[in-house]
């Protein structure tokens, strides 16, 4: 049938149309505010985070460990068994260098996000966060990493008590 | 299991363009009634319609389903809408399979519908509240990280490089040239186009990346007894399967996407296929960045894991290879409409074994094709296999 059909409908407007405002249009701000509980598991590892540690849980059927915590185990679908305290040192597992916001304004110095396997963990499993203290073009899959904590007196018990994750060369 | 046959016997849709002047219902209808016209069906004969589109949050509006149904056609109907991110645009017609195989329906309007270009000043806004709101969001997160993450994964496990996958760039761009309704179609790209073009999170570049983009897509379902009356060559849907994996995300390999592999292995069963690359003349798998469409076919299980990229490097998922590989042009081309970009894949496939898709079809009578979509936070894989 494309074949055969000569117009299509739907009609494309250009930038300039929009901001000549050439087209009819209205605009809304919305502004959404939400106040979310960090749960049993979360809220156990924020307060670890507020005391500069790692916490993971274990499944004694799967005989997991993973990090981030959860009170249950979702391939077993049964309550996990004990918390895992982790060391606060890993591995790259993948990273990107991110020249971009996410409304397409440019950075000039990239952002480095990563998903970093935390060391004790079993299988390896990761958490995202960042990378810092490191030239971009040298970070590697496979360069190990350990935490840079922020001073406790400015840990809130967030994921932003880690500054970044910065390499180290193991002894 | 008293499964009826399920056949489509119609589809349509708009231009797919960066910002539409036409409303998402204006949109829906125009696609819609292309495909009612298809097929020479009123909407009088219309049993029940099934909407697909991505988030309220594109459009502002709460209960989009709702705004968007008259022009879907669908007041005063049996009416769902379903949403399953990315992967809806090949989930929308798999629900309405579901609708008429059941036998509580005979014949099924299944409309996509996608206007991202409302939300200011740009629809990633709409996609940073996917991440998980005390462990991940605090970060500041953009789409691009967790793409970007699993291509440097994919890359790094398979010893690939940046120009490996920009060869599906140029294929699905150029393939896109020939479609009426592209947005993004060049006949003239080359890899050192996609390779020089601005880093967005590297290892993603602009040119690896599809557009947004406003644009809707209907089908038409009918029941064996209404297709074989209505139809002159029905393509039947031979297969569905759907599957979800966790969305602990930074918990499974990134390497290789098992929901697909799962997705697929229900669909090709369904539709009694051992052998997928023998058995499968088309495929159109989800194509939102380049390396996707290689992640993918290597999940539908038409090359070996790693092995995409050499069948793309050697021609066999040209247009005229020995498995063509988005022949419509995909996302990276024709455009990225999120549910409307997997029923266009849908509707590709339906135009393509009937012989109908112009330039762009693939030479050799294809009688099977398989199509693909994928979304979520990455995990989520819809498969619809159809066959003449």
């Amino acid at each position: 049938m494309t074949a055969n059909i000569k117009e299509f409908p739907g009609t494309g407007l250009r930038e300039s149309d929009f901001k000549d405002k050439k087209v009819l249009f209205t605009e809304w701000s919305p502004n959404a505010r939400y106040a979310w509980d960090a749960g049993v598991a979360i809220g156990r590892y924020l307060s670890e985070l507020k005391e500069g540690r790692l916490i993971g849980v274990r499944c004694n059927r799967c005989r997991r460990t993973v990090i981030p915590p959860r009170i249950f185990c979702e391939w077993c679908f049964r309550p996990m068994d004990e918390w895992v305290p982790l060391p606060d040192t890993g591995t790259v597992n993948t990273f990107s260098l991110c020249y971009v916001t996410w409304d397409m304004r440019e950075l000039t110095e990239p952002e480095i996000s990563a998903v970093i396997d935390i060391d004790g963990t079993q299988p390896p499993v990761g958490i995202m966060h960042l990378l810092g203290e490191v030239d971009p073009q040298a970070v590697k899959i496979g360069m190990r990493v350990q935490a840079v904590w922020k001073p406790p007196e400015e840990r809130t018990g967030s994921i932003l008590d880690i500054n970044y994750f910065k390499p180290i060369s193991d002894i | 299991m008293g499964i009826r046959k399920v056949a489509v016997v119609g589809a349509g849709m708009t231009r797919f363009v960066r910002r539409a002047q036409e409303t998402g219902k204006e949109l829906a209808f125009e696609a819609a009634r292309m495909a009612l016209d298809y097929c020479d069906l009123t909407l009088d004969q219309v049993d029940c319609v099934v909407h697909g589109t991505a988030p309220d949050s594109f459009d502002g509006v709460h209960m989009k389903g709702e705004y968007l149904a008259d022009g879907s056609g669908a007041w005063r109907k049996p009416y769902t809408r379903c949403y399953v991110g990315g992967g809806t645009g090949v989930f929308a017609p798999i629900h309405g399979w579901y609708h008429v195989a059941s036998g509580l329906f005979d014949i099924c309007l299944v409309v996509c519908e996608e206007k991202m270009s409302s939300c200011q000043p740009h629809p990633q806004g709409a996609f940073l509240t996917i991440f998980d709101h005390t462990t991940e969001r605090p970060l500041g997160p953009n789409l691009l990280w967790i793409f970007a993450l699993e291509m440097n994964r994919y890359m790094h496990t398979y010893g690939l490089s940046k120009r490996d996958i920009a060869l599906v760039s140029v294929k699905n761009k150029r393939n896109a040239a020939d479609h009426p309704c592209s947005l993004l179609g060049d006949p003239n790209i080359t890899v050192e186009d996609v390779l020089n073009s601005e880093v967005m999170a590297w290892p993603v570049q602009r040119l690896d990346v599809s557009p947004v983009t406003d644009g809707a897509v209907a089908l038409v379902l009918a029941a064996e007894h209404v297709a074989r009356r209505i139809s002159d060559k029905p393509v039947w849907i031979e297969g569905v399967g759907w599957n979800l994996d966790t969305t602990y995300w930074t918990n499974r390999d990134l390497c290789y996407p098992r929901y697909v592999e799962n997705a697929a292995r229900m669909a090709y069963e369904m539709a009694g296929i051992t052998e997928p690359r023998k058995q499968i003349h088309i495929a159109e798998p989800y194509d939102p960045f380049d390396y996707k469409e290689l992640h993918h076919l290597e999940g539908l299980l038409l090359f070996p894991r790693g092995k995409a990229p050499e069948a793309t490097a050697l021609g066999i998922t040209q247009r005229d290879g020995d498995l063509p590989v988005c022949p419509s042009g995909g996302l990276l081309g024709v455009g990225n409409p999120i549910a409307a970009a997997g029923a266009m894949k849908v509707a590709e496939l339906f135009w393509q074994l009937r012989g109908e898709a112009g330039k762009r079809q693939v030479p050799g009578q294809p009688r099977r094709g398989v199509a693909q979509a994928w979304g979520d936070l990455m995990q989520v894989g819809t498969v619809i296999v159809m066959g003449v």
